[in-house]
């Protein structure tokens, strides 16, 4: 052992105006045997910087919390083996860590996600019936339980384009609200409908599928196959296809 | 002058975790107004971490399953030091708990089609389907593969916040304030920005969950620093059972810095085996004499029942001594440590990569990503190694198991933050039935008690201002040590001395330490402002560690028997003729901790009679 390793940390607070200001403070720490990101991290409070803010809580990755930007790819800092961030670093190099960028910054490594438990309450929730013990088989619960898997660390959102580059918070839901949205669409039980939604108020439209979610979800959820191609075709269907239009006014759909 | 604001609801819960969000459901179906205090947001606190299961004896696995071998299994599993009523009211309504969480969101996994009871009929297809685990004898626990947790947690969520409940996130509550005897609100400070609160709330709830960070070696996130344990103590509630710390068998030991994340029972309820360093099963030589004609005493016999379970019949054999209750099995591999057994990095070798990789990946797919990640194990390949991990405290606020009400009127506490339904051990399951069952029952009757009262009780100017100060003080301090190296002596000298293995000497030293530590504690310095400062914040957490740490290590030491999660090297065999017979009692009077033994409540003959009555005998 005894192998020492240089983190580069965004350290600082918004002005009055909420842009980020701050600097970037290095700190050198040395290795331990399987180590993650989130450890040096909490090396470097120990050691030196007991104000260093950042968030966590399970470090397992079920909780979502420790979501961060480790040389510039959006990650959970709890997941993330520095063995494999030393081999991606070049030689000499420190290891960039900064706050998802997406998000108004409120300190150091921890971002302002109060957009997303906003716009979660505006979802209508499950509408089931009201007896008890329902039945549905385990294909229909396996369809909603990958969505379900969702740890809500924000990643989707943080990396989206229309949320990072083109900052349209308030147009557009996002992955996570997607992949929401599909669980109750898709619910064995659930009697909603929230499609006229997921094309106005959400935005599904702005979309265009480029993937980027779906490569930085720690749950491994297919987010833009299996949750948002199929709310588009549903609303496709709904609001677009002629035939499906006609049916509905001849009273063979609902 | 400082500036703090002022909040008003008829109830306040502190704590957002299963039992908060159960709670603040109920207080405000009930059409009370609702604040949701929590350390972390919406969504992290500490139930998102359960693994297993719910136990819940729905009987849809097994139909031979009813609320009263649930009410047995529990008591039996607590060492009979359980308050019997609130085992009775778990068992009995858990079933509707878990019924309701389906019919807000929840997906459990479900039962498939063509399976047999015992009685040959067929089970009901497509219907919530229940697992194996410690100490249940019949498959009880309903569940989301291993990620239990997370779907209670978020289906919780999603109804609270349609309910009308107020959250106010990454607050941490640093005192409540009595008025004549009476719980009036609490103090608060936000974490995120370093503002400074007052809640005024006709009732309080405390659903602030466990106190295992006060451990080295634990399976708990940094919330675990037990203030809710130590708010109430602070009010003058009376606290129960302190003792009894559950270390969980199976945490993960290497690499260092995964030390003591939880691998969960479910391996074993899957058929995961456990083994020294010679390859032995060593489980087989540790079962207790009141457990023996319930399992398996030969590989042939373990076998046999995990083959059943494999191919999902109802299980006609014994079965494997690897799911005895988590006192027995943690004591076991502490013992095959003692005895120079242990796996390469200081454990035992839990195995099970002998059953198809596939189904493997399907019933425990958090476990397999979490070795693969942070251990760089295959555990579809090879064996995982694991040791004892602090997981889960018995003790808590007493409080009455109908109302959940403390001794100190106008608070009330569930899930982790009482104590009662667990006894001396916890079954596997039972925590998160636990935390729904008296979760709703502290809303109900909390939000009944706010309706019955006229306004808001006054705060005292005084009692304020001293939080205030105290709550400020660490930043004002220009030199000190960092409070992290305080929190890390404190949680090496528990674990070395009020670990699984107690002795009186021990304990002793660590109530001298303790007073050490804390005097410490008081002096830090962590530098910077109040804006998201990880160092104010430990620092202030310190005093409640202390003051948890100090009830531990008290009751352990009047208690001079082994019994369930309480293990005393000079005192090793359980006494039942009167240790078995007290639950302990701390509280504080006049600045000082005093402890006194209070006899179990009488169980009623009914309910007695569902018990092991070889159990009872025995220790008569």
């Amino acid at each position: 052992m005894g192998r020492e390793v240089t983190f580069r940390v965004f350290r600082g607070e918004p002005d009055e105006d909420g842009v980020p200001k701050g600097e970037l403070v290095d700190y050198t720490v040395e290795m331990d045997e399987g180590m993650v990101v989130l450890d040096v991290i909490h090396k470097i409070q120990a050691e030196s910087a007991p104000d260093l803010s950042c968030r966590w809580n399970c470090k397992a990755g079920k909780c979502g919390s420790c979501s961060a930007e480790v040389n510039g790819k959006a990650r959970l800092m709890c997941m993330t083996r520095m063995a494999d961030i030393e081999e991606e670093t070049p030689e000499g190099e420190p290891v960039l860590i900064k706050p998802m960028q997406a998000f108004p910054l409120v300190k150091d490594l921890v971002a302002d996600v109060s957009w997303a438990y906003e716009l979660n309450k505006t979802i209508p929730p499950l509408t089931g019936p009201e007896e008890k013990d329902w039945v549905f088989s385990q294909e229909e619960a396996d369809r909603v339980q990958e969505f379900r898997s969702c740890i809500e660390c924000m990643l989707c959102v943080n990396t989206c384009h229309v949320l990072r580059e083109h900052n349209m918070f308030d147009e557009f839901a996002g992955p996570r609200f997607f992949v929401r949205l599909a669980d109750l669409e898709m619910h064995p039980m659930d009697a909603g409908d929230r499609l006229e939604m997921v094309k106005d108020d959400l935005g599904i439209g702005y979309c265009n599928i480029t993937r980027c979610c779906t490569d930085v979800c720690p749950a491994g959820i297919n987010i833009t196959d299996n949750a948002i191609i199929p709310l588009k075709e549903r609303v496709v269907t709904e609001y677009y296809d002629p035939l499906a239009i006609l049916a509905k006014k001849l009273g063979l759909r609902k | 002058m400082t500036d703090v604001r002022n909040h008003q609801y008829d109830v306040l819960v502190i704590g957002a975790g299963g039992a908060g969000l159960r709670a603040a459901i109920e207080a405000t179906r009930d059409g009370a107004s609702v604040a949701v205090i929590c350390k972390s947001m919406l969504g992290k606190a500490h139930t998102v971490m359960a693994e297993g299961g719910a136990a819940a004896a729905l009987a849809n696995k097994d139909p031979r399953d009813s609320w009263q071998t649930h009410f047995r299994d529990t008591m039996k599993g607590g060492k009979y030091l359980n308050d019997w009523r609130m085992a009775e009211i778990h068992a009995k309504e858990s079933p509707d708990r878990i019924r309701e969480l389906e019919q807000w969101g929840a997906i459990f996994d479900r039962i498939p089609p063509g399976l047999k009871g015992a009685d040959g009929k067929p089970l009901k297809a497509g219907t919530i389907s229940q697992r194996n685990f410690g100490g249940h004898t019949y498959p009880r626990l309903a569940h989301i593969g291993d990620a239990t947790g997370l779907e209670l947690i978020r289906t919780l969520q999603d109804r609270g916040i349609h309910s009308g409940m107020d959250v106010f996130m990454e607050y941490t509550v640093r005192r409540l304030f009595t008025t004549d005897g009476r719980v009036s609100g609490c103090f608060a400070y936000n974490r995120a920005d370093g503002t400074l609160h007052t809640f005024q709330g006709k009732t309080t709830i405390l659903a602030t969950g466990g106190i295992t960070r006060c451990w080295a070696v634990c399976s708990g996130s940094w919330e675990y620093t037990g203030e809710g344990h130590a708010l109430a103590y602070w009010a003058g509630a009376e606290m129960g059972d302190m003792e009894f710390v559950q270390f969980h068998p199976t945490g993960m030991i290497w690499p260092p810095s995964v030390r003591g994340i939880l691998v969960t029972e479910g391996v074993r309820g899957e058929g995961g085996v456990l083994t020294n360093s010679e390859g032995e099963r060593f489980m087989f030589n540790y079962v207790p004499e009141m457990y023996k004609n319930e399992f398996a005493d030969t590989q042939q016999e373990a076998q046999a029942w995990v083959d059943e379970v494999i191919a999902d019949v109802t299980a006609t054999q014994r079965r494997p001594p690897e799911l005895l209750t988590r006192d027995v099995v943690a004591k076991a591999i502490n013992s095959e440590k003692k005895a120079g057994r242990a796996s390469e990095h200081g454990g035992v070798y839990l195995d099970i990569s002998w059953r198809d990789e596939e189904q493997v990946k399907k019933k425990l797919p958090g476990m397999y990503h979490q070795f693969k990640e942070l251990a760089a194990v295959d555990i579809t390949k090879e064996p995982m190694e694991v040791g004892p991990t602090a997981h889960y405290v018995m003790g808590g606020v007493k409080v009455d198991p109908v109302t959940q009400e403390s001794s100190v009127p106008g608070l009330y506490a569930a899930g982790e933050a009482a104590t009662g339904l667990h006894g001396a051990n916890r079954l596997g399951g039972n925590s998160l039935t636990d935390l729904l069952t008296f979760g709703k029952r502290a809303g109900e009757y909390a939000a009944k008690a706010a309706a019955e009262t006229d306004g808001y009780l006054e705060i005292s100017q005084t009692d304020i201002d001293a939080v205030v100060a105290e709550t400020l003080a660490p930043l004002n301090r220009q030199e000190g040590e960092n409070p992290a190296k305080v929190v890390e002596d404190l949680r090496e000298m528990m674990q070395e001395k009020a670990g699984i293995i107690r002795t009186g000497a021990l304990l002793e030293e660590a109530l001298a330490d303790l007073d050490e530590l804390e005097a410490r504690g008081e002096k830090t310095a962590p530098g910077g402002g109040r804006i998201y400062n990880p160092g104010w914040h430990q620092a202030l957490e310190i005093s409640a560690m202390a003051d948890i740490s100090r009830m531990c290590a008290l009751s352990a030491l009047a208690r001079e028997e082994s019994r369930g999660a309480h293990t005393r090297d000079d005192f090793p065999v359980p006494d039942r003729s009167h240790w078995g017979k007290v639950n302990s009692v701390i509280w504080l009077e006049e600045g000082e901790m005093k402890i006194r033994h209070d006899p179990c409540p009488p169980i009623s003959a009914e309910l007695r009679a569902l018990l092991d009555a070889s159990d009872l005998s025995e220790e008569e």
